[in-house]
């Protein structure tokens, strides 16, 4: 039963191994690649921000807007009017109306616990991972606004024009409601959301609310601090001190 | 056990077609502009990211309110068991499915994502209120054209109460429904009262009823059939009283919000000081929309005229216009309070702006054209009229 390996059956051979290896090969690379986003996120950990407006300078606040921009490539719709645009992050003037104290500040999502914008939608598409961060699922958001409606921070906005030159991290429709993410595709990688590198001060911490050990939990331990209408009881991620 | 002769109308007269192709042309205008703003985006409506609902939605909640006040009429004969009112039951009906299926028509063609239609009827969030609302308009639908047939088909005659009874709980829930769109937005000062929902009750039976008055009196006057007086009038004494009641819950509403200290600011922004949506309350919501209509309906002298009648229900056809453009669009214009003690500096702070487009306004009137062409096409090819609704007609159902 001894055969000769002939010409046309070494290449046969040849043909399907590399086939084999490279279908393997591409999947361990992609795995590999893929791996980053694959650590489960969990309820062990709650994301968030504390914003200091007796830190936050107002280049700073403009600061934060443009590496947002940049970042999640929002910002350059030349249709849209001034109230049309998007704005996952805004600066804000306060006035105190006894003291007149002016407080500046950057507002943008504030990731709550019990976020309105997730109960109200009504296909899902507003969701909150398990971390705390609140996100739109573009492919079921059908653009109802509903959520806009709801957020009690104005935080979100919707894509009123065709979008060209967009991230590849971060997809946006036009017809869909978008609002900042926490930069959670950094975040995933273990990186600090745009915004917060933007700030060469400590006036914005980053980290897990609820790790001890964390520069955010202790300072929030330590200083006075306050969520924006708190009294609505939705536990929110972005925490401020000084207003 | 009934001799009321139902009679599809003729529908053959050069009105008729005139009517037909006038209001295709109104929904094709509708049409063009639904494109127009899915091809170019939002941008092209007044609507931004602080007036996030506009023209259309002020339409779209009107038609769905009055879809449901509509089914009133025949809830009084089946459920109440008034026999005067049991020959416009049909009509009723049919009316009330109209003005939803206009409506809804309205709300789902501003969609930012229309094609996502799908997504809407198959991924339900269960705590969201708009969710439900599929589930309540879809199947007041349903529940209506069963009503119908029991009502149509004379061996099913005898469940038309117990059907009946359903589709008035329904409608009920569903207006409840509709009103706590707004009630449970926490967020806003203007929304967050749960009287929305007895309010957006109350209105719906006075828009339903001016609708379906219209309606009526046109449908008879235009096929040369007889209306007498005393369903005249007895339709005329209720939508005096449901008037009054929405004048009552408006006042009731107003007067709680005010008590709030926390709900000053709006206040005295709908009813002093908020420019256009004050003058809106109180010119077109109050006086032309609640106090010249129960003038007309109450005084001796304008009482026995039909055209005023008929002059009552527009003008609280458009008073409800203008009052859910005061809730919609006044109640987002005004500021969100996010740091009470605070006042907000710069362009964020101020009342927002909305220009509405004409995209929004054919978009809007395109909905109330699909009502009207349903109700026209459909009382041609199945008999909801009464041929005759006279006097001594009417009068014996009434005393039997």
């Amino acid at each position: 039963m001894n055969k000769t390996l002939n010409r046309r059956d070494f290449i046969k051979i040849m043909n399907v191994t590399t086939t084999g290896v490279v279908i393997v090969a591409s999947g361990i690379t992609l795995t590999t690649f893929a791996s980053v986003s694959e650590i489960p996120v969990t309820n062990k950990k709650r994301w968030g921000l504390l914003i200091d407006t007796n830190k936050l300078t107002e280049t700073d606040i403009d600061g934060m807007v443009n590496a947002c921009q940049q970042e999640q490539g929002w910002g350059a719709e030349i249709r849209s009017t001034a109230s049309q645009k998007p704005g996952w992050i805004k600066k804000l003037k306060v006035k105190d109306k006894t003291t007149n104290k002016v407080s500046n500040l950057a507002l943008m999502c504030q990731h709550c616990e019990e976020p309105p914008c997730v109960d109200v939608c009504p296909t899902n598409a507003s969701m909150k991972r398990e971390d705390g961060i609140v996100l739109v699922d573009k492919h079921l958001c059908i653009g109802c606004r509903y959520c806009m409606m709801a957020c009690p921070y104005d935080a979100r906005s919707f894509v009123h024009e065709t979008l060209k030159n967009q991230k590849e991290h971060m997809p946006r429709g036009k017809g869909t409601v978008e609002a900042c993410t926490m930069c959670v595709h950094r975040v995933d990688k273990g990186e600090t959301p745009a915004c917060v590198e933007s700030v060469n001060s400590e006036a914005v911490i980053f980290g897990n609310l609820y790790d001890e050990s964390s520069q955010i939990n202790q300072t929030l331990r330590i200083v006075q601090s306050s969520q924006i209408r708190a009294d609505l009881n939705l536990n929110t991620g972005v925490r401020y001190s000084g207003i | 056990m009934s001799n009321i002769r139902f009679e599809q109308i003729e529908g053959k007269s050069l009105g008729f077609y005139t009517l037909i192709t006038g209001l295709g042309i109104l929904i094709l205008a509708a049409l063009v502009s639904v494109y127009y703003v899915e091809h170019h985006g939002h941008f092209v409506t007044g609507m931004n990211n602080r007036i996030v609902w506009g023209m259309p939605h002020v339409f779209a909640l009107f038609l769905i309110v009055a879809a449901s006040g509509a089914l009133n009429v025949a809830s009084i004969s089946s459920v109440f068991n008034k026999k005067l009112y049991k020959p416009l039951s049909r009509l009723s009906g049919l009316v009330a499915l109209s003005l939803l299926a206009g409506g809804l028509m309205v709300l789902v063609l501003d969609l930012g994502r229309i094609d996502r239609l799908i997504v809407a009827m198959t991924e339900y969030n269960f705590k969201s209120i708009f969710a439900w609302n599929i589930i309540l308009y879809n199947g007041f639908f349903v529940v209506v054209a069963i009503y119908l047939w029991m009502m149509f088909e004379r061996r099913m005659n005898k469940f038309s109460h117990k059907v009946g009874l359903v589709a008035f709980s329904w409608r009920l829930i569903l207006t409840t429904g509709t009103g706590s769109i707004f009630g449970f937005l926490v967020a806003r000062q203007a929304y967050d009262a749960v009287i929305m929902a007895p309010m957006f009750i109350i209105m719906s039976f006075s828009f339903g009823l001016a609708s379906f008055i219209l309606i009526l009196m046109a449908s008879y006057k235009w096929t040369n059939r007889p209306l007498g007086n005393i369903i005249v009038n007895r339709l005329r004494n209720l939508l005096g009283v449901f008037v009054a009641a929405v004048m009552y819950f408006v006042a009731v509403y107003h007067l709680g919000n005010s008590y709030l200290a926390e709900n000053t600011g709006i206040e005295n922004f709908i009813l002093f000081d908020g420019g256009i949506y004050t003058k809106l309350f109180w010119y077109g919501q109050i006086i032309l929309g609640g106090i010249v209509p129960m003038i007309l309906i109450y005084h001796p002298i304008t009482r026995e005229d039909r055209s005023m009648l008929g002059l009552s229900s527009v003008l609280i056809i458009i008073g409800g216009f203008v009052q859910l453009y005061v809730i919609i669009i006044g109640g987002q214009a005004y500021p969100m309070e996010l740091f009470p003690g605070k006042d907000v500096l710069g362009d964020y702070g101020d009342i927002a702006q909305y220009f509405v487009s004409l995209p929004e306004i054919f978009l809007g009137i395109g909905g109330i054209a699909l009502a009207i062409i349903i109700v026209t096409f459909l009382v041609k090819f199945l008999a909801f009229l009464p041929e005759s609704l006279e006097d001594d007609l009417a009068d014996s159902y009434h005393k039997r």
